[in-house]
């Protein structure tokens, strides 16, 4: 490894490092629209995407070097300096910090003689956090070197450090490190479902284009990724949207902190997702399709190349699928590398793009211009296998499940405070409580639904329900037990979204990092009454003004948390009304830090 | 003018013509409409990342320089609640970067500063994050002073665009995103970029600034000290494609 005298982003480039470039710029075709899969790759391959590989990258795709550096600034795993040989991620979820993640990294800071977000001076290694990595059942998790690793203790963490100062290759590392479980605790129509690869895709060509829409339509579908928006009007409007090309994207993003059931669904049901998004191909004449996998989950790619593969020499994927001429349809899958905001949809066709993944204006939406401008379905995973499902059953059938406006089933990732966390599938309508008692909470406090943007809801709310009528839910469920504090929980959400603000938009890029201030400047027991007036003013910005659904919810953590649980932020506040936000003690810290100074002497007293 | 297509909506209860293809925000200045405005320019794709443009349309608010304009649409823009709201918009903007306006060579051409006049911005309303923005002095006839950039994007889409040269781009994500240069070295020097580019008018604030002529119109005497910008953005909009830059 180079790291020694060159400075961190000058790292010289060697023959055989050249000749990577060249073959990986190649197999991506020499295609720009690839930018972020080629970076990727040279990323995992020489640990950081150095200056001298930029301007080659630039040179050979001939387009400016500075576009280069603009897309791999944008992505939290790409770097443009080396991080070192080993890059530590701690996933800094609430959940994780409820298991003692942030225990396990100051120890592991200690051990390898190392402050946080800073590298070794050897080069080795750098420690730092990163945002949920889906690992939520299984915590604290991290990722090392892009690589997830689960249930974190003191010993494992004890383990690794050793393991790094040997130097030893990730490849070399424990296997059951990596290990990660499904932890389906509950499984319904579509975890339970006995179908055979080709079975559902059998019955759509039966129908055809036109009425696998009219199928989806009647089942009464809704988007599992959010939003909820009905499946079958999405599949039809763009069918009949003009254009060029069509395409089919499956939303594998999964980011939202708490939600790890597309990675159960990509494991245990990937021919179930791959065959949605055939359906889905055949009902808007689509001939290409792309599943965008979040890099957190970059574990999963082998095995799913792998079912890819077999789906074509299966006659499932390619040319005259199943024989039938003029079906022709595949998918590519695309990594992601770290940013929460390419789950909204533009932005993650943005991102498939080789861009930033920045929300776009909308309208126009991508069933008319997405991918390349062209009528793209856009849906989630849970989605394609549920639209898979309703064809299987038949739209009568299918929308007998659930309730009137939320038709069958949901799958809900559990996690925090109870014994057995992970995948519960349960028909829409069934209540917060009923979910509690089947997970084994007890002195549960609160229940965030959905995620940080979702909802979180208090005791004597847990007889709602989940479904669109009631409690819309992509999913996340975390429970708190009475042992919690929910400031601190709602702080942990602030610094999320402050972290995942793209940055494009005033109120969410400058007022999400605001608010992460006031969030801090409380927690340290500066705050006033002052200072909750202010969020509620940023809130109003944020909502009204916010570019996407990231900066809209921003402050949705803080404010349903003061709904319920004022006196967690009152406790913290000083009496006055109004504290100015300088602290100056606070100020001489960094002097205090680089003196070796704490003493009484070394701090201003308080006046106020 | 001959319209292909027009028809009316109706902004702040008075009814505005307009042409298919055209923004709620095209539209109502060339109808002689004033709608605040910062990050939206006349000669360029409509970015919609500042968010002063907001406007209320049906009763749900909206970036008025991106939302394509539709017949019988209700507009409203001259209310309280959205003066509010650009107020601290324009607030937050301003604690965001480093804005020193009595000792910017920008002041009374800026565009940042003379909403902050028009809107009554009378305080700073949020603290300042004061961050750390080196300038780069490096080429001989241009400053840098990035401590200003609202991110824009104007000056990318100048020199992409109008230029041909790629000059900018932005990098990072959140709060740390930021104007670079295309050049190895980083530095605007190793750039291609001329006086004469259309990247060095476009900033509506005061971060690309040619050196040496500083401050050769006086303070007062300026573009925004003579009419607010309220009345100076309608002179601008209608203009062709080619039309003067602002400077
Ligand atoms: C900030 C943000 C993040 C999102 N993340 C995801 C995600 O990780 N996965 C997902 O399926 N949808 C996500 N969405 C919703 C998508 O924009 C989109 O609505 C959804 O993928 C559509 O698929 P569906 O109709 O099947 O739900 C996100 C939206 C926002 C605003
Ligand atoms: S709301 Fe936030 S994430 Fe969304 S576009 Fe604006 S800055 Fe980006
Ligand atoms: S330098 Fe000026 S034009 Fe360029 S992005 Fe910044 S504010 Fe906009
Ligand atoms: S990965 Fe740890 S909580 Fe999500
Ligand atoms: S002027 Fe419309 S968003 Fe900036």
């Amino acid at each position: 490894m180079v790291h020694e005298a060159v400075s961190p982003s000058q790292r010289l480039l060697e023959p055989k490092d050249l000749s990577f470039l060249q073959q990986v710029i190649g197999l991506y075709g020499n295609d720009p629209t690839k930018l972020l899969q080629i970076l990727r790759e040279v990323q995992e391959h020489l640990g950081f995407i150095p200056n001298p590989a930029v301007s080659f990258i630039a040179e050979t795709l001939n387009i400016p070097r500075n576009r280069i550096e603009s897309v791999a600034s944008f992505y939290s795993f790409l770097h443009l300096k080396s991080q070192g040989t080993y890059r530590v991620l701690f996933s800094d979820n609430i959940t994780d910090r409820m298991l003692g993640s942030q225990a396990l990294m100051e120890r592991m800071c200690q051990q390898l003689w190392l402050q946080p977000g800073k590298v070794s001076e050897d080069g080795l290694v750098s420690i730092g956090t990163t945002s949920c990595t889906g690992m939520c059942d299984q915590g604290p998790a991290m990722l090392v070197n892009e690589r997830a690793i689960t249930k974190l203790t003191h010993q494992r963490i004890q383990e690794i450090g050793q393991l790094i100062r040997n130097r030893t290759p990730l490849s070399d590392w424990p296997a059951d490190f990596f290990q990660v479980e499904d932890n389906i605790q509950r499984a319904g129509l579509l975890l339970g479902n006995t179908l055979t690869y080709g079975e559902t895709l059998q019955a759509g060509i039966a129908l055809g284009g036109a009425a696998i829409v009219e199928e989806v339509k009647r089942s009464g579908l809704r988007g599992r990724g959010g939003a909820g928006y009905p499946t079958g009007l999405k599949w039809e409007a763009c069918r009949n949207a003009q254009g060029k090309e069509h395409y089919v994207v499956c939303n594998a993003d999964e980011g939202e902190p708490g939600t790890f059931k597309d990675r159960v669904l990509l494991t245990r049901q990937a021919d179930l997702v791959f065959e949605g998004m055939t359906l889905c191909a055949l009902a808007v004449g689509a001939k290409k399709g792309f599943l965008y996998l979040r890099g957190e989950y970059r574990y999963l790619l082998d095995h799913l190349l792998g079912v890819l593969q077999r789906r074509r020499d299966s006659d499932l994927l390619g040319h005259d699928i199943l024989g039938i001429k003029g079906f022709d349809f595949d998918i590519e899958i695309h990594l992601g590398a770290g940013a929460y905001i390419c789950g909204e949809e533009s932005a993650l066709i943005e991102s498939l793009e080789g861009e930033r993944g920045v929300p776009r204006n909308r309208p126009p939406f991508p069933v008319t211009h997405g991918y390349l401008q062209q009528p793209t379905a856009l849906d989630n995973v849970e989605t394609f296998c549920q639209a898979a499902m309703a064809i299987h059953m038949g739209a009568d059938k299918y929308s007998a499940i659930g309730t009137a406006k939320s038709t069958g089933s949901k799958l809900i990732s559990v996690s925090g405070d109870c014994p057995r966390p992970g995948i519960y599938e349960y028909q829409f309508g069934v209540s917060v409580q009923e979910i509690l008692n089947d997970c084994g909470a007890v002195n549960t406090r609160a229940v965030q639904i959905s995620g940080p943007s979702g909802i979180c809801i208090g005791e004597h709310e847990f007889s709602r329900k989940l479904g669109f009528e009631d409690l819309p839910t992509a999913g996340a469920f975390m429970v708190f037990d009475d042992s919690r504090d929910m400031f601190e929980v709602a702080r942990n959400f602030v610094h999320f979204f402050a972290h995942e603000s793209c940055g494009f938009c005033t109120p969410c890029r400058v007022g999400t990092s605001m608010l992460k201030q006031t969030m801090d400047k409380i927690a340290a027991g500066q705050g006033t009454h002052y200072d909750l007036a202010e969020v509620e003013n940023l809130d109003h910005v944020l909502q009204t003004t916010s570019h996407c659904g990231l900066g809209r919810t921003a402050c949705n953590p803080v404010l349903h948390t003061l709904k319920h649980f004022r006196p967690a932020y009152e406790s913290r506040l000083k009496s006055l009304s109004f504290k100015p936000a300088f602290d100056l003690d606070g100020a001489l810290a960094r002097a205090r830090q680089m003196t070796g100074r704490d003493d009484a002497g070394a701090h201003l007293k308080e006046n106020e | 003018m001959e319209f292909p297509v027009s028809d009316t909506f109706q902004l702040d209860g008075k009814p505005v013509v307009f042409e298919t293809g055209q923004t709620v925000m095209q539209a109502a200045l060339a109808a002689g409409h004033y709608i605040p405005h910062l990050c939206y320019h006349p000669e360029f794709k409509p970015h919609g990342s500042c968010k002063l443009c907001t406007v209320k349309v049906n009763g749900r608010t909206a970036a008025s320089c991106t939302m394509p304009a539709e017949a019988g649409l209700e507009v409203e823009s001259d209310i309280d609640e959205l003066n509010a709201l650009r107020r601290t918009l324009v607030q937050m903007l301003f604690a965001e970067g480093n804005h020193f306006c009595p000792s910017c060579e920008k002041s009374g051409n800026c565009v940042l500063q003379a909403l902050g006049y028009d809107l009554e911005v009378h305080s700073a309303g949020f603290r300042h994050q004061f961050p750390d923005r080196p300038l780069d002095a490096s080429h001989p006839d241009i400053l840098l002073d990035f401590n200003r950039c609202i991110l824009c994007e104007l000056c990318v889409n100048a020199s992409a665009e109008v230029d041909g040269k790629h000059v900018f781009a932005l990098a990072g994500r959140g709060n740390s995103k930021h104007l670079i240069v295309n050049a190895e070295s980083g530095l605007l020097k190793d750039t291609n970029i001329a006086l004469t580019d259309k990247a060095m008018s476009v900033c509506p604030v005061g971060v690309i600034i040619k050196k040496g002529v500083g401050f050769s119109t006086p303070i007062g005497e300026r573009r925004y000290d003579q009419r607010p910008i309220s009345q100076q953005a309608l002179d601008d909009a209608p203009r062709p494609p080619s039309g003067e830059a602002h400077d």
